[in-house]
């Protein structure tokens, strides 16, 4: 399961020649939040994440929660380089009766853990997963992706506040810190201020990392395994649309897909022969 | 008299010996009744604060790891979860058990902010979702033990105040989910009655009686899947219903019998229940008045739909 950082930069450079097929065929999508947690998932699935493409139901595997699920097609990418689904079923991308629904969906795809969709919602269902884990005895964790945008829905300061009073310790999150949401930049929206602080004063441990350095992105995730007196947060500061020049940091790539100009330009960026 | 909330917690620790079984609370168990789950299962009770968003979606990930969670607070906090439930539990078909209670303006002098009167209507519309508003603790408990057992997810509505023990003499086996229970069996008129306005609906049919009109009673405990053999056979044999409920007059009970007959029948309807407006501060029973949700309300209601057969 252990892979060099080239092959984890290499895999993610795959999963995003994926999302860029995924969203222009759709012509529809997340592709910015996407490109920016891409790097992240690779490191979680490469290195962290205890589970088995060939038994997706195992019932000791580590859950994985995409709570920012509109960014499915980074989810789906990984999916299908990892053996879960094929890269046929990523042609079913928003398309009727597709394994790939808008947002991760546990009753449609195999290895997705959470029917996402409506922000502020992964985190509690992890502390469920979490819980559960414990009662059970089992090893299992339950790993939780959020976005920045997303910390500003108060459920999911309900939950941060029970799971340090619970000390799930088996419960890890990735904040994928790319500070633009749908409408605009987060400071424009709703500035957040000491993000860090904020977890750190609900009683989380905390740690910082360059979620695009894979050498970083490793180490956060060695510091989420270790990390098990209480919850933990691994706050990667990201870039969106990352890897496609024109979405970087560009908040109209929130939610929009490229044009045939704009497609030919990513694939090329992304070492793609045109 | 005992009063339904204190099924539901008697119900839970029967519950127990199932070691998949897991209560969550959200700072309510003293009212809601799962305290006595809690005391004696304090590893199986999950605190959640006063936190009702989180606790459905916390409830729901046991869920999906093969627990049976019963989660409970005061009906008129349930509806904040709503997207909770909706998108979190009843989308990916979790079985997560839902007791709000509290509601209904019968809970009386806390005021309109705490009698929930919407919770059966918006719970109604969420495929996968059982709704359920049982009339006496006997019947809770039963109907709260055979939750365990069921693959959809569910609401169930208990009342704060007692009411009048109904079946302390019927067999278990004649209390399911989904089977509405005749409790009288008149010609005359139906009426189809959940929760704490049964035993209204049966002092109405004392009155009628009184004037000679034979009245039907049906308890509907379960609102949804609602019984509509039954209420097909008591259309049939009556010729018209009026359904009596502690809720909206819009989208509870009568929404529900309302949204079958008009798909089979002609079969003239009268609703009793909350005529779109907030309560206020009251006894249950100067609610009960103050709604025209009493058994005097429920016999006129009767007469007027006889009238109209």
């Amino acid at each position: 399961m252990q892979h060099t950082i080239e092959e984890l930069e290499e895999l993610a450079r795959k999963c995003r020649i994926e999302i860029v097929k995924m969203v222009y065929r759709a012509q529809a999508g997340h592709p910015g939040g996407s490109l920016s947690e891409i790097d992240l998932l690779a490191g979680l699935y490469g290195t962290t994440l205890r589970v088995r493409s060939d038994e997706p139901d195992w019932e000791d595997r580590d859950r994985f929660i995409l709570s920012k699920g509109h960014a499915s097609p980074g989810m789906y990418a990984l999916l299908a380089e990892r053996g879960f689904i094929s890269h046929e079923d990523l042609t079913s991308y928003r398309v009727l009766g597709g394994v790939c629904q808008g947002h991760v969906d546990m009753k449609w795809c195999p290895g997705v853990d959470f029917s996402a969709g409506s922000l502020g919602m992964g985190l509690s269902y992890g502390m469920g997963c979490a819980i559960a884990a414990k009662l059970d005895g089992s090893e299992r964790r339950a790993f939780v992706m959020l976005g920045d945008g997303e910390i500003q829905e108060g459920s999911v300061w309900e939950a941060a506040m029970a799971a340090a009073h619970h000390e799930l310790g088996n419960l890890k999150v990735i904040l994928d810190r790319n500070r633009i949401q749908n409408d605009d930049f987060c400071e424009t929206q709703m500035r957040m201020f000491d993000i860090p602080a904020k977890w750190r004063a609900f009683g989380w441990n905390v740690k910082e990392i360059n979620g695009h350095d894979m050498n970083e992105v490793v180490e956060g995730m060695n510091y989420l395994s270790e990390t098990n007196d209480g919850p933990s947060i691994l706050i990667a500061h990201t870039v969106k649309g990352k890897g496609v020049s024109f979405m970087e940091d560009n908040p109209s790539f929130h939610g929009a897909a490229p044009n045939d100009e704009q497609y030919a330009l990513a694939l090329s960026e992304l070492g793609v022969a045109v | 008299m005992a009063a339904t909330r204190d099924g539901y917690g008697q119900a839970l620790l029967e519950l127990a010996d199932n070691e998949k079984v897991v209560v969550l609370e959200a700072d309510l168990g003293k009212s809601t009744k799962s305290l006595h789950f809690r005391k004696a299962y304090p590893e199986r009770t999950i605190s959640c604060g006063i936190g009702e968003q989180n606790m459905l979606l916390v409830a729901a990930g046991m869920a999906s790891s093969g627990y049976i969670p019963f989660a409970s607070t005061f009906a008129i906090f349930t509806e904040r979860a709503f997207e909770q439930m909706r998108n979190g539990v009843a989308r990916p078909g979790l079985a997560v058990h839902l007791c709000g209670s509290h509601g209904g303006t019968h809970t009386g002098t806390d005021g309109s902010s705490a009698q929930s009167i919407e919770d059966l209507a918006i719970f109604r519309t969420l495929p996968n979702v059982t709704v359920m508003h049982p009339s006496d603790e006997v019947s809770t408990r039963i109907l709260t033990k055979r939750l365990a057992t069921s693959t959809n997810a569910s609401y169930m509505r208990t009342a704060r105040n007692k009411t009048p023990v109904l079946y302390d003499d019927t067999p278990e086996d004649s209390i399911q989910i989904g089977k509405g229970l005749e409790l009288k069996n008149g010609s005359d008129v139906a009426i189809v009655a959940c929760g704490v306005l049964v035993s209204e609906s049966l002092k109405a049919a004392e009155m009628l009686a009184q004037e000679g009109i034979q009245a039907t009673v049906v308890d509907m405990h379960t609102i949804k899947p609602l019984d509509t053999d039954l209420i097909n056979k008591v259309a049939e044999r009556c010729g018209c219903i009026v359904t009596a409920e502690d809720h909206s007059i819009i989208g509870g009970l009568g929404g529900a019998v309302a949204e079958h007959l008009s798909l089979t029948t002609t079969t003239p309807l009268e609703r009793v229940g909350v005529k779109d407006r907030f309560g206020e501060s009251g006894q249950s029973d100067e609610m009960l008045e103050l709604m025209e949700l009493s058994a005097p309300h429920i016999a006129k209601a009767a007469r007027r739909a006889m009238q109209r057969k």
